[in-house]
């Protein structure tokens, strides 16, 4: 339970794939709408998923990543079926032609109906993609402590 | 449920998909006053239990949850 008595919702997500996003924040979105509290704890390749179009890193390597694994969240790929690329455009006209809202529609939706969303302070430190980078609305990065308290006190725990 | 229901919303969410007809349920039920009721005309197969579930989760009621042809048809009412 949430500290309001409300139930509670503690979901890691690591992923960056497109379909894998797709399932959090449908979940993530579902469970706001049922009055739920949700927390939203990205590291690593979810990253991507929070960040605006702006270019990242400091190091030679953090500005590769940034170049090879820039963009925002509509850069995100399937995991299956990427084709560099073509899988993307595949799968959103796909959706589009069935009404399915696209990725940042559903994140920004997931921020409207009060969702929590983190980065993971190390792995933003590890791929040099500060808060900056993030949209707004996304809270102060944080730890896996916070987020582990959180699912402790959680109904549902998910690692995406 | 008879037609006589007072009816306090109308809300379309044809063409709209998971989890979206639960989420405008969701985002207009405080839009009208408590015991009134919604009445809510989906497209989405899937609403027809996701609805009934955000009820349950929720506290609020469904009077009732129909086929039409080939739209679903909901009654909400708003508990508290």
């Amino acid at each position: 339970m949430g500290e309001d008595g409300k139930k509670s919702l503690a979901m890691v997500v690591m992923s960056g794939d497109m379909d894998k996003l797709f399932g959090a924040f449908i979940i993530a979105n579902g469970a706001a709408a049922m009055g739920m509290d949700v927390t939203m704890f990205f590291t690593f390749w979810g990253l991507r998923a929070l960040k605006k179009n702006v270019k990242t890193g400091k190091t030679f390597f953090g500005k590769m990543l940034g170049m090879m694994y820039g963009g925002d969240i509509m850069k995100a790929n399937p995991s299956k079926f990427s084709f560099g690329g073509m899988g993307r455009w595949m799968f959103g006209k796909m959706m589009g032609a069935h009404n399915v809202q696209k990725l940042n529609e559903m994140r920004d939706l997931a921020l409207e109906l009060g969702v929590n969303m983190y980065g993971c302070q190390m792995s933003m430190d590890v791929m040099e993609i500060p808060q900056e980078s993030f949209i707004d609305g996304v809270q102060e990065p944080v730890g896996v402590g916070f987020f582990l308290l959180k699912a402790q006190n959680a109904d549902i725990q998910l690692f995406i | 449920m008879s037609d006589e229901t007072k009816i306090d919303l109308e809300l379309d969410l044809k063409g709209l998909l998971c989890p979206l007809p639960m989420v405008r349920v969701s985002q207009n039920i405080t839009n009208v006053p408590v015991d009134g009721v919604i009445r809510a005309v989906a497209t989405d197969p899937g609403a027809m239990a996701d609805i009934p579930a955000w009820a349950a989760s929720t506290g609020h009621e469904v009077l009732s949850a129909g086929k039409e042809g080939d739209l679903f048809v909901f009654l909400v009412k708003r508990t508290k």
